[in-house]
């Protein structure tokens, strides 16, 4: 990320809403010390790739086939879809955040794993269409991605 | 509150210690709007979830409004031991919280 990136970031956080947003701005810089502070701007992003950015500092990952997502290839309903990432296979996994492609906001959720913690979590989150679900794998400052298309019949967002 | 919103249940599986835990909260994502007035119902959804083993933290999670609603939670972590305490607390977008610990089964 530039340094002209983050600065942009930051100063949309500080205009938001003051401390909290500012905490999330300076989250940004240094992800990992993020505990206490919402990243507001990566939540409220509208597209993927500002929605990496924001989460994992980047918007160009490569694929990795290390990382499992299981997810139902067809989801009847849309507010209600399980989904499991799956990234034991890679070592010192820090971070594991979840995307769903077509969502008005993107970015569902972002977990961050503690020292014995597995590379893994379950959980269920909402689609509003049919679209790839995204897994962003931090470990150790590289980056990897994992997609799987979930059709969905219907939406869970609005409507 | 009376009663937890929180529910977990911790067991060993394998030497690793298995986490699942169901909250209750509207998860509202702020984007549906009340038929009958046509406003927006306003958001309120769980933000960050922490999780404890020992005073150290296991798993700390963002969510944004797109986690369903009544969300599921499960994850694995090693060196935990029989009888031991798991502690997994949220804070929503307006201010709410909720702690809830459970021994390890």
């Amino acid at each position: 990320m530039s340094t002209d990136t983050k600065r942009r970031l930051f100063l949309k956080g500080t205009l938001a809403s003051g401390v909290v947003a500012l905490a999330a701005g300076a989250g940004l810089i240094n992800p990992r010390q993020v505990l206490a502070a919402w990243p507001k701007s990566a939540f409220e992003a509208k597209s993927v790739s500002e929605a990496m950015k924001g989460i994992a500092g980047t918007d160009t990952a490569a694929g990795n086939d290390k990382i499992t997502i299981k997810a139902p290839d067809i989801a009847e309903n849309g507010a209600v879809v399980p989904v499991k990432v799956d990234a034991t296979k890679i070592s010192g996994v820090d971070s594991i955040a979840i995307i769903a492609e077509k969502n008005p906001t993107p970015l569902i959720a972002n977990f961050k794993m503690g020292k014995s913690t597995h590379a893994f979590v379950s959980t269920r989150i909402k689609m509003g269409k049919t679209s790839n679900v995204i897994a962003v794998v931090s470990a150790g400052g590289s980056v990897s991605t994992a997609r799987k298309e979930v059709k969905v019949t219907i939406g869970g967002c609005g409507g | 509150m009376a009663k937890s919103s929180i529910k977990i249940r911790a067991k060993i599986k394998k030497g690793a210690c298995e986490v699942k835990a169901l909250m209750k909260h509207p998860m509202e994502t702020g984007q549906r709007k009340n038929k009958k007035t046509g406003k927006k119902i306003p958001a309120h959804f769980i933000q960050e979830v922490n999780c404890t083993h020992n005073g150290q933290s296991v798993l700390a999670a963002e969510w944004g409004g797109a986690i369903s609603t009544n969300p599921y939670l499960s994850f694995i972590f090693d060196g935990a031991k029989k009888g031991e305490s798991v502690t997994i607390s949220w804070l929503d977008n307006q201010g709410g919280k909720d702690s809830m610990t459970a021994k390890i089964k």
